[in-house]
């Protein structure tokens, strides 16, 4: 799960052009959207693009993807979830 | 009335220019330069990054024509209009994703890059990021026509749609690009380079040291 984190934070800021970003300012814990790193509504749609494209997951509606996309740490549990399901 | 040019701002061949600001790095390979030019002059705007390069290249160019201009203190937000023009619209861009459509087997559009299908999407950023809420208008030539955006901007200055305007050339593709952008006022606010608002002297910035 930690190396997920990681590896995850890494994504993020390749997949969201988090140019000046290195992972280690992301807080696994922090809200991804409005306060923590200030992500807005096409941020989003990249997440779920990342999520499908390198874990092969779909975020079945609005409600999962709040709930999914509230952290790294969310988007970690998810993966590990549907993965092992 | 006659209307002045009182600044501009030309970014092409990995130089940038406006005023008593220029940069210029030819170690880097084309758009790469429109990086080092924002990291040279020190602006923070994260979002830079995100934008594509056509939305680069404007922002940059706005950014250095303002740079040293009180145009924030000295018009309303309404009263600042943005009229751009270039020749290959927002093709660069296009090409990227329809690339990423183009394999049923690897489709995966990227929303980041379909956004920026629009050429007007860079009048957009411009605006949101200095608040500028004027006309705004983007129009496609095949080169650069001084005559067309001096007819259109002194209407709008004539009816007191907008007080000022940012208007002149944005032009990106996969392997070059280019910018030459004016601001336009009624009347001198600075005392930077005074010039008449008329399509020579567009035509003669446009010109310069191409």
């Amino acid at each position: 799960m930690e190396n997920l984190v990681e590896k995850l934070k890494s994504e993020i800021i390749e997949a969201l052009n988090l140019a000046e970003m290195k992972p280690e300012q992301i807080d696994e814990n922090a809200p991804l959207f409005v306060d923590g790193l200030g992500l807005d509504s096409i941020d989003a749609l990249e997440l779920i693009v990342l999520l499908e494209k390198k874990y092969g997951l779909k975020v079945a509606n609005a409600e999962e993807g709040k709930k999914v996309l509230y952290s790294v740490n969310s988007m970690a549990e998810f993966i590990t979830r549907n993965k092992k399901g | 009335m006659p209307y002045t040019i009182t600044n501009f701002c030309i970014i092409r061949n990995n130089k940038a220019q406006a005023g008593s600001l220029s940069y210029s790095d030819t170690s880097v390979a084309g758009h790469e330069f429109l990086i080092k030019a924002y990291q040279h002059f020190g602006i923070s705007y994260p979002k830079f990054y995100k934008m594509d390069n056509l939305s680069r290249l404007g922002f940059l160019s706005v950014e250095l024509l303002l740079k040293n201009h009180p145009v924030h203190q000295l018009y309303k937000p309404e009263d600042v209009g943005i009229i751009l023009s270039n020749a290959s619209s927002s093709l660069s861009t296009d090409i990227i994703h329809q690339r990423s459509i183009s394999n049923r087997s690897e489709y995966f559009p990227s929303p980041s890059v379909f956004v920026y299908t629009l050429p007007n999407v860079m009048i957009g950023e411009i605006c949101i990021r200095h608040k500028f809420s004027g006309e705004g208008c983007f129009f496609i030539h095949e080169r650069f026509n001084a005559a067309f955006l001096h007819q259109y901007v002194k209407l709008l200055l004539d009816n007191r749609i907008i007080q000022c305007s940012i208007t002149g050339w944005v032009e990106m593709n996969e392997q070059n690009y280019e910018s030459v952008v004016y601001l336009i006022e009624k009347q001198s606010q600075t005392n930077n380079q005074i010039v008449n608002f008329e399509p020579g002297e567009l035509n003669k910035i446009y010109l310069k040291d191409s």
